[in-house]
């Protein structure tokens, strides 16, 4: 028989926090009447160690079985408790949160009402949790390798500490080599470092480390399994060129005559249709874009293979399938720049010297387009160059976020264009200065000191309708100068946007694929905000770098730290503990209907033909409970949700 | 004095429940009347859930998912919306007011929809007046 149920309820005032709202010994004198309720008390802080003691002692001392808690949302506490009850000797299902907090007290005015519907909250816990069951939290073994998705600066820093902790890491990346973004800038703000400098040592030792498997030019299409048991499909898009025979030498490169716009280049000039996006490619081995590879279209040419002296161009290459098995993923897809074509009146597209911000740091990088000489179309040097400051950015019309990196990097463009052009004039159209970073204030302050024009205020149009001689033949830039309150026109030789970092175009497929969630703003949403910056709503899966939201270098590196030290604390401890809320099925009551099987989304329910039953696979069901509410028999039990629990928490509500 | 309905919500653990999260962290002020049930999926409920919940003195309820392809569970929303679908049906024959049931979306960034549907709901039902499982419904 099941022992007399002794239920112990914990109301917390959270500071003022709930106190401030609800009448907390109202709740508890109230909860106290109702059956079952051995004892029911308030305290400041539940969570408190104090807090917690309380409920420890008085499992002992009343004999509680039961442990109800009304304070925040579990989604902040729910572990914290369920650790205090274990601690004390009770099945950590035995415990019930009431959220009293972000669901009362914060959202409610009228105390008088906040503290009824606090009452009903914490009647429906006290209902429900007399029909929760023991349950037995599973424990699965952790496979010690990662997936990180993303070669840029995030994904290759958490790549390297993992592999640097001597675990494999399985490194996708979608483009030809690892670098991403920063590989295409010129200096890193506020210190001025190369960009070169400090990252393409990281790209070779990411090449060298021989615990990384790179796989470039590739793909994943499909994950399946759990935390510490992932299955990831990736597809390794064909290069054409066999990896283990190339050297590097590039001669293919040299000899191919055929040519397509250089995306690295961001446009700026050609490379060609076989090719590396860089000098510094990891791996230094070529693809051959079949689009604009004239054997591909024409079946003629191969002066790529002939010149090849090691024999790698491979024309027959197709795509290969690979699957990998990991414990981890860490998903560092980073972002698109804002394609600035869509506000119309800065004239992007439609006027030569109007540039974008990726643009302007390709033309100031030595090994870039320009040899690093910032020129205009026709090939001589701008004398006055405006930027303007949230191109996409802090704007209703597109995005109303702030991209965080701008202010600082238009700043460093100011720096760089007075040290290439002396004499240069350079106006900055800003809304605010936003320089938060270590270092960045000072930097702001030496680059006003450097004698750059600081113009507050929205830029309405950039036009090639001149009006005074001063503006014949240059770009005018129109503003209005909020501090004067006056509209001004400003004659540039050149203009540079400073363009929005947004969520990338297929976020929406990427965040399926690994089923995390997006925030508003379509960048991929974390666990919490604060607590729990790394992680997303699917245990064993992190995001870190821009594709969690745009963000400079020291940040996007440290998010990848994070996330690597969450990976490698999985992996030391070799187990991880799963979800025990899954669902089961009482095969005296199951008809063998088989409705259940088609139903299950991870294909986790299969019939036993010979007893004519459904069964579950506990290791990939995942506890959703879509096949308990459409079991025509009742036959499946969702744990922990069971519908005896649902019916009690609704009557409980209801008071 | 004036009617003030008792609506239940079924929130959805993953995305609708931290919304509501949202929704008083970003300190909004919303009507009371919306007592929330954390479910683990959209896809968990029952009619039978929604049943009992008129039966046990509900003037309306609510059921907040994910929005479409955003689901936790892959694909347990497009079940609720069959689902729901049917019940309404059921419901309409029983006289229960279409309008006393409502499937919305609400993701984890959305706490000012949430409020905002939790407020609409709240005036509708209202306007609607108490629901009676007696007469099931004003059709009797």
């Amino acid at each position: 028989m099941k022992d007399k149920i002794r239920i112990g309820v914990y109301i917390c005032h959270c500071g003022t926090n709930i106190a401030g709202t609800v009448d907390v010994k109202e709740v508890a004198k109230f909860i106290q009447g109702l059956p079952s309720v051995v004892i029911a008390k308030d305290y400041m802080y539940m969570c408190s160690d104090p807090g917690q003691n309380m409920i420890k002692e008085d499992i002992k001392q009343f004999g509680l079985n039961r442990v109800v808690v009304a304070s925040c949302s579990p989604m902040l506490h729910e572990h914290t408790f369920r650790q205090a009850v274990q601690d004390a000797g009770l099945n950590p299902y035995l415990f019930e949160m009431a959220n009293i907090r972000e669901h009362c007290s914060w959202i409610t005015e009228d105390p008088k009402l906040a503290t009824e519907k606090a009452k009903a909250l914490v009647s429906a816990a006290v209902r429900r949790i007399y029909y929760q069951e023991p349950l037995e939290v599973r424990e699965v073994p952790v496979t010690p390798s990662v997936l990180v998705v993303g070669g840029g600066i995030a994904g290759i820093q958490a790549s390297l500490e993992i592999a640097n902790a001597g675990h494999k890491v399985y490194l996708v990346e979608r483009e030809p080599s690892i670098g991403g973004h920063m590989a295409q800038f010129d200096k890193t703000f506020p210190t001025l470092d190369c960009a070169s400098c400090i990252f393409t040592p990281l790209l070779s030792a990411v090449g060298q480390n021989p615990n990384i498997e790179l796989m470039t030019y590739s793909e994943v299409e499909e994950v399946s399994g759990y935390i510490g048991n992932f299955k990831a499909k990736i597809r390794k898009r064909a290069r054409h060129v066999d990896e283990d025979k190339c050297n590097g030498c590039l001669v293919c490169v040299e000899k191919c005559p055929w040519k397509a716009v250089s995306e690295f280049d961001e446009g700026l000039t050609e490379r060609k249709a076989i090719y590396t996006p860089f000098a510094q490619a990891v791996p230094n081995v070529p693809v051959i874009d079949t689009e604009h590879c004239v054997y591909f279209s024409k079946g003629t040419c191969r002066a790529c293979e002939k010149f090849c002296d090691p024999k790698a161009i491979d024309f027959k290459q197709q795509d290969k399938e690979v699957e990998v098995e990991v414990g981890a993923i860490i998903v560092a897809t980073g972002y698109d720049a804002f394609d600035p074509s869509a506000i119309t009146d800065y004239g992007y597209g439609r006027y030569g010297n109007v540039i974008t911000a990726l643009q302007f740091e390709r033309m100031c990088n030595a090994s870039g387009p320009t040899g690093g000489n910032i020129v205009l179309k026709d090939g001589s040097e701008p004398k006055s160059i405006a930027i303007i400051h949230c191109v996409g950015s802090r704007d209703k019309n597109y995005h109303e976020y702030c991209s965080r990196v701008c202010c600082m990097y238009s700043l460093k463009y100011s720096h760089l264009i007075k040290e290439k052009i002396e004499d240069a004039e350079v106006y900055q159209f800003y809304i605010d200065m936003r320089c938060f970073g270590k270092g960045y204030e000072e930097f702001y302050e030496r680059l006003s000191n450097e004698g750059v024009n600081f113009i507050r205020g929205k830029v309405g149009e950039v036009t090639d309708r001149t009006i005074t001689e001063e503006e014949q033949g240059k770009l005018v830039v129109v503003a209005e100068d909020s501090l004067m309150s006056t509209m001004i026109r400003v004659p540039a030789d050149m203009v540079i946007l400073s363009t929005a970092l947004e969520a990338r175009s297929d976020a929406e497929a990427v965040a399926r694929l690994f089923n995390i969630s997006r925030s508003a703003d379509g960048f991929f949403l974390e666990r919490h905000p604060k607590l729990d910056p790394v992680a997303t709503t699917t245990e064993g899966t992190f995001v870190v770098g821009c594709a969690q939201g745009p963000k400079d270098i020291p940040d996007a590196v440290a998010q990848a730290s994070a996330a690597a030290a969450r990976v490698l604390a999985m992996i030391s401890q070799g187990k991880v503990e799963i979800e025990a809320a899954i669902a089961v099925i009482d095969e005296e009551l199951c008809s063998g209907c088989k409705i259940c099987n088609l139903l299950c989304p991870y294909s986790a329910i299969t019939s036993d033909e010979e007893k004519k039953v459904s069964l579950i696979n506990e290791a990939l069901c995942k506890g959703c409970g879509v096949c308990v509410a459409a079991c025509p028999s009742a036959a499946i039990a969702g744990k922990h949700f069971t519908t005896e629990q649902i019916m009690a928490e609704i009557e409980g509500v209801l008071v | 004095m004036s009617f003030e309905p008792k609506i239940i919500a079924f929130l959805c653990n993953w995305c609708s429940y931290r919304g509501a999260d949202l929704a008083g962290i970003s300190r909004m002020k919303c009507a009371p009347n919306v007592r929330p049930i954390r479910v683990m999926c959209s896809g968990r409920v029952e009619p039978d859930f929604v049943l009992k919940a008129f039966e046990a003195g509900a003037d309306g309820v609510l059921i907040l998912g994910c929005h479409s392809g955003d689901c936790h569970y892959v694909e347990g929303n497009y079940k609720t919306i069959r689902r729901i679908a049917l019940l309404k049906k059921m419901l309409s024959q029983l006289g229960i007011e279409d309008e006393r049931l409502r499937l919305e979306w609400v993701s984890a960034s959305e706490g000012a929809r949430f409020v905002s549907i939790t407020n609409e709901m709240t005036e509708q039902v209202r306007k609607l007046g108490p629901f009676s499982h007696r007469n099931g419904g004003s059709n009797g």
